[in-house]
């Protein structure tokens, strides 16, 4: 694997091959001494040009607990705020030595771009492009959902898929590379999808997604799904009127405090108890409610912790790969 | 390092030299087991360390054998294992493969002695890594290296503590290590030494 991308070009192979690799992450991030040699002496440039903080901290841990030197940019009080176009930047990055670059930018298909633009020879790892992909979010989701699923049947996750599990992911599809990025990933790991969400914000396309589409919330939740994904509503990607109040989302799209009862008591297709996932941060009293976000089966916390060994891997992964081999 | 099990059994036979048979394997295992406590004095504060893919299996064989000598020796509280890819120093170079979980005995590596177990020992780079790799996981009182086959052409002042067979071998050659665990029930425990370049 030479850059990470999207979620839709990751064969089962890789993508197994990172969820596995971030198990043995997972172990070193729970010892005392938290620390790998396996990148050292390499360069890991953070190059934010949005604002993020979960992200860009896990990045940088992740980075760090494999030795390599880590470099933050962003894009407030640096020449990007001059003007600076993007080739010059990597550039200049690549001139100081970077090995890597996660890139978060807010134009979709940066990343691409730029891994294939030849501007740079660093490996490119997508942190989140505009609405487009956010891989790297997508597999510590599945990588939270398979360490459920495997302690539910009591074996040990490494090795395993997602096969049997139905998940629905709800809101803000149009707006989400969180979605996105999940819908191929989960698809591919032999999860059976569902995205439930307003007319007003699902994307032209979606048919063609290797997903189910549902305008009711309270229909997907009727199909006893193992884990419900609430996207958070992006206020600042709203540009126009996709529904006509909050309290309105809250009541049609909203995880209140009945739906979340509901959802607990009956059950998913392969897990007893549904998790609740939220690539944070959350809008309480929006699109989730206090009862659902402070669950044990709410994994928002874990899904932090997990995305730095996902990190871990996937910077191992791209930096440790020869490209003659 | 070690055999590769994608090889076919025929061709593998072909240039094949079997050094160590499954009954000289269980014979060198046991007087390793006995070499292990007798500088030990006993199995007091033992742990053996097996690294994968081959040292796992033949850390628990030794085990097993070391909890029948001495009793007081708990085999299933005494055995691991040590992956070292992620320490490795030639990461850049190789393909990297999945790592192996890392299993450590509920006591910790603190002040115990520790064996590691591995199947050749041939550069001594796995070994180097594996020092790297328990340094990381606590500070034993003393760390020992058993192996199988001693093959020789060290690149790193490392050596042995307990060597099973020393084999003289040429660069060119191949030593794999067949194991019932790791390389399916329908093989017979070996040793054996293949030309690589008949292999290819």
């Amino acid at each position: 694997m030479r850059h990470l991308l999207s979620t839709v070009d990751l064969g089962y192979e890789d993508a197994l091959a990172i969820l596995d690799t971030a198990e043995e992450m997972a172990a070193v991030n729970e010892r005392e001494v938290k620390k790998l040699p396996s990148l050292r002496g390499r360069t890991v440039v953070n190059l934010f040009l949005e604002d993020s903080t979960r992200t860009r901290i896990s990045f940088e841990a992740a980075a760090k607990r494999l030795s390599a030197d880590v470099i933050n940019f962003s894009a407030k009080g640096s020449s990007v705020s001059k003007g600076e176009s993007l080739k010059d930047t990597v550039q200049t990055l690549a001139a100081i030595g970077a090995d890597a670059i996660v890139m978060r930018h807010w134009s979709s298909g940066a990343a691409q771009q730029l891994a294939e633009s030849g501007w740079v020879d660093a490996a490119v790892v997508n942190a989140g492009d505009g609405t487009h992909a956010h891989p790297t979010q997508a597999l510590l989701d599945a990588f939270t959902l398979r360490r459920r699923l495997a302690g539910s049947r009591g074996v040990d996750s490494t090795g395993t898929d997602l096969t049997g599990m139905r998940v629905v992911i709800v809101g803000d599809i149009l707006h989400s590379r969180v979605a996105r990025s999940n819908v191929w990933l989960l698809h591919t790991l032999g999860a059976d999808v569902v995205v439930a969400a307003p007319p007003t914000l699902l994307p032209v396309g979606v048919g063609s997604w290797p997903c189910r589409v549902t305008y009711s919330l309270d229909e997907a939740l009727a199909e006893r799904p193992d884990a419900v994904m609430m996207l958070r509503v992006q206020a600042e990607r709203m540009g126009g009127a996709f529904f006509p109040s909050a309290g309105e989302y809250t009541r049609s799209w909203g995880l209140t405090a009945e739906r979340f009862a509901l959802l607990d008591s009956r059950g998913g297709q392969v897990l007893q108890q549904p998790v609740v996932m939220h690539p944070g941060p959350m809008n309480r009293g929006l699109e989730i409610c206090d009862a659902a976000a402070d669950s044990p089966h709410n994994t928002v916390l874990e899904q932090v912790a997990n995305g730095v060994s996902i990190r871990m891997a996937v910077l191992h992964l791209v930096l440790n790969n020869d490209p003659e081999a | 390092m070690g055999a590769d099990p994608t090889a076919p059994r025929s061709d593998r036979a072909r240039a094949a030299r079997t050094v160590l048979s499954g009954a000289d394997i269980q014979r060198v295992l046991t007087r390793i087991a006995h070499e292990i406590l007798e500088s030990n004095r006993g199995a007091q504060d033992l742990i053996l360390l097996g690294i994968p893919s081959r040292g796992v299996p033949l850390a628990q064989r030794l085990g097993e054998i070391v909890a029948r000598i001495d009793p007081s020796f708990d085999a299933a509280a005494s055995v691991g294992q040590l992956d070292v890819t992620l320490y490795r120093d030639d990461l850049r170079r190789s393909t990297s493969r999945t790592p192996a979980p890392t299993r450590v005995p509920d006591r910790g590596l603190d002040g115990a002695v520790v064996v590691l177990v591995d199947d050749v020992l041939f550069s001594g780079r796995t070994v180097r890594a594996a020092l790297d790799a328990v340094a990381d996981l606590g500070r034993p009182a003393a760390v020992r290296l058993a192996t199988l086959v001693d093959r020789g052409h060290r690149e790193l002042p490392i050596r042995a503590d307990f060597v099973g067979k020393n084999l003289p071998t040429s660069t060119a050659e191949r030593v794999h290590v067949v194991l019932s665990e790791t390389d399916g029930t329908d093989v017979e425990d070996a040793v054996v030494i293949t030309d690589a370049e008949k292999e290819a």
